[in-house]
């Protein structure tokens, strides 16, 4: 099935057109049925004009080459190698158990606290090797934050929440300067109008949107380089899905996003980058429009019409 | 409009859906059976420990008149202020003039009416007020433990023959004994108290929970957050769990192998029990932290983790915090076990007849449970009722640690 799709040079980049270019294409009608709604016109623009270009004297921000992760004796990736711009959102999309979220938890060395995990290949954050024994383990994930599948807020008030890794870095000399960056940070994550007024309340009492949100202030509190998102949104509703979407076109700029969703309106929403892994191997990395209205692979373009999933 | 019988609405259906119901109204009904049983227990050992111990509580005092100027009674008012005035009281033969006294007011067999503790009653009365000897005063004081026990029971013919012709005059009353409280053990059941075994109860119990606290949480946390996965680890949760279910009077014996034989820390003492006691605490402490700290959420880990905290950060600033409670719980659990421990106290020698009470954890003491141990062993019938007092004091000691244990408990859970 390795078959390849005939190119077919698009107007606009979008889903829906790229459904109907599948459809021409395709010629049985269970494939045709894959995408059924495709996400409106605006919101699959690629690379909106007012992004500026990729410097191309200026390195990837994190990039890996050849990683490879066995648990135990399983492999779970095999030799995937990607660029993390800034200025971009990168997603990794794929069908479940396909190595996305654990590549995701490579790049800031989440994998070392899984009993029996290896990581092997090369993966530099700024030039530096990340899996190099110089570098600090805890530095790198201030560096690289990031943000889980389930809001997971401490036990305790909204304040200290943020607080905590400014106040655990030192980042802070003095309360007033903790409290401007908390308020900074709350602020960015779009959260700082709703909780203002009860910063002493527990994180817990949050409903999931605002925890997440505020999951996300946490992490930016921190003053990191690149966020991990590991599918942001898989336990929130679509109004919440829709403020951290929006949350994620704005931090985008300020710092490198990496984020796994199994969510592909998503990936073409949020993303200008998107690499689509399969079992273990990233099948296709490139340009969010090229990969969702112009795959050059069959496997991607199975995935993304929902053949399978 | 008839519905046509299904298969959820025939017969066979009715029969089966009662069957269901009735299963689930008895197994209530035998788990609303074990409850009563358990609380009628509970209730049968709370009511005849009250009712046969709390007499223990109360001391027959009889009204005695000594005209001081008259007896033989020789001491110098002055000295009495002064700092060796016990000692000047316990040296003036007050036993022998309350003798007199006695048989003055209530005749020839009356002479042994009153006791040493009387004595000392005496002797206190006249240290706070020596302005009575110089005249003639009328004094309550207590009774000896044959002549309480005629009153309160049925004590020998002649002794309440004797009580009954003083009370039938008013001169016998019912007063608060506490000298219970305040003394430690004699061998005169009237002169008996609780103070001696409760402070040594204490201070064993400080010790112990000095030691396995802290070493028993920092092992759970050690091997729950840090240790490697491997055949030692494995090895050493096996023999946890083991010590956990070793006989206590094994860790007595070990206990006088290694702190009393080899250490040579002083025998009978508060710092060798609580030791040995310490020892068979850690692994309830151990085993019960380890759940607790297992049941904190990977999640939060996870969150601290990712905004860079250290392994220690993490356990210390949102593990240990988070699994407090369920730490306090197993330490409580511990600590009443205890407490109420008296086999390895038994082999380090905690058994022995202590007078004083301790002064700190390297002098002679004994605990409570062995002290009701001892006096349950008592031949003379005095000691019946003061065993059982001491078993309400226990009782209240435990459920005050216990509920200020549970209180803390709470409040680590209300800030989280």
């Amino acid at each position: 099935m390795k078959e390849k799709m005939p190119l077919t040079p698009l107007p606009t980049p979008s889903a829906a057109i790229a459904a109907e270019a599948h459809e021409a294409d395709l010629t049985t009608p269970e494939e045709a049925s894959g995408v059924a709604e495709g996400p409106s016109l605006d919101d699959l623009r690629g690379e909106p004009a007012g992004l500026p270009p990729i410097d191309p004297k200026k390195t990837a921000k994190m990039r890996a080459k050849n990683v490879d992760v066995f648990y135990g004796d399983k492999q779970a990736l095999n030799g995937v190698s990607i660029d993390i711009h800034e200025d971009r959102v990168t997603a990794f999309i794929g069908p479940s158990g396909c190595g996305k979220s654990t590549f995701l938890r490579c790049l800031n060395r989440m994998n070392d606290t899984i009993p029996g995990a290896k990581v092997t290949g090369h993966i530099e954050l700024d030039g530096q090797n990340i899996n190099d024994p110089r570098m600090d383990v805890v530095q790198l994930r201030a560096r690289v934050g990031m943000v889980f599948q389930k809001p997971n807020p401490f036990p305790k008030s909204i304040f200290e929440n943020v607080a905590y890794g400014p106040r655990i870095h030192g980042l802070a000399e003095n309360k007033s300067k903790l409290e401007e960056i908390v308020e900074k940070s709350l602020k960015r994550a779009g959260l700082w109008d709703e909780v203002k007024d009860r910063l002493d309340e527990s994180g817990t009492a949050l409903s999931g949107g605002q925890q997440q949100r505020l999951c996300i202030a946490r992490a930016i509190a921190v003053d990191p380089e690149v966020i991990l998102m590991d599918e942001p949104c898989s336990a929130l509703d679509p109004i919440a899905t829709a403020k951290i979407e929006e949350l994620i076109h704005e931090l985008r700029g300020r710092y490198a996003i990496a984020i796994v969703t199994h969510n592909m309106q998503q990936a073409a929403r949020v993303s200008q980058r998107t690499a689509f892994f399969h079992l273990g191997e990233m099948v296709e990395y490139g340009k969010t429009s090229e990969i969702f209205t112009n795959p050059r692979e069959r496997r991607t373009q199975d995935y993304i019409t929902g053949r399978y999933g | 409009m008839t519905v046509a019988a299904s298969r959820w609405t025939d017969g066979s259906m009715d029969s089966r859906l009662r069957r269901r119901y009735a299963a689930e109204r008895r197994f209530r009904l035998l788990g609303l059976f074990a409850i009563g049983l358990s609380v009628a227990f509970l209730a049968f050992l709370l009511v005849t420990m009250a009712w046969r111990g709390l007499g223990g509580f109360s001391q027959t005092e009889a009204r005695v008149t000594i005209d001081f100027p008259r007896s033989d009674i020789m001491i110098d008012p002055a000295a009495l202020a002064g700092p060796e005035a016990r000692q000047v009281v316990g040296s003036a033969g007050l036993e022998g003039a309350l003798a007199q006294a006695a048989v003055t007011s209530y005749g020839e067999e009356a002479d042994e009416l009153f006791g040493g503790a009387a004595a000392r009653a005496l002797g206190k009365a006249l240290i706070e007020d020596p302005s009575l000897l110089s005249q003639r005063a009328e004094l309550w004081l207590p009774v000896t433990s044959a002549y309480d026990i005629a009153r309160k029971d049925a004590g020998a013919p002649e002794a309440e023959r004797l009580v009954n012709a003083i009370d039938a005059r008013g001169d016998l009353r019912r007063a608060f004994n506490v000298n219970f409280l305040t003394a430690s053990d004699a061998t005169d059941p009237g002169e008996i108290g609780v103070w001696g075994a409760l402070k040594g109860s204490f201070l064993t119990i400080i010790v112990t929970m000095a030691l396995a606290f802290p070493i028993g949480v920092l092992a759970a946390l050690y091997l729950e957050e840090f240790a490697p996965r491997n055949r030692w680890t494995d090895l050493i949760e096996v023999s946890i769990n083991n010590l956990a279910a070793v006989p206590s009077i094994i860790f007595g014996l070990l206990g006088l192998a290694v702190f009393l034989n080899f250490m040579h820390l002083p025998r009978s003492a508060a710092i060798v029990g609580g030791l040995t006691l310490a020892l068979m605490t850690m692994p309830v402490i151990v085993i019960a932290g380890r759940n607790a700290i297992k049941s904190v959420p990977p999640s939060i880990r996870d969150a601290a983790l990712g905004v860079g905290a250290s392994k220690m950060q993490v356990v210390f600033h949102h593990v240990l915090p988070l699994a407090l409670p369920g730490v306090l719980t197993g330490t409580i659990i511990g600590m009443a076990r205890a407490l109420g421990e008296t086999a390895p106290l038994l082999m380090i020698g905690m058994r022995a007849f202590i007078a004083t009470p301790p002064k700190g954890i390297t002098d002679p003491a004994t605990v409570l449970p062995v002290q009701i141990f001892l006096w349950s062993d008592e031949v003379n019938r005095g000691f019946v009722e003061k065993t059982s007092a001491a078993i309400i004091v226990l009782l209240i000691f435990m459920l005050l640690m216990n509920g200020l244990a549970i209180y803390l408990r709470n409040r680590f859970e209300q800030r989280w």
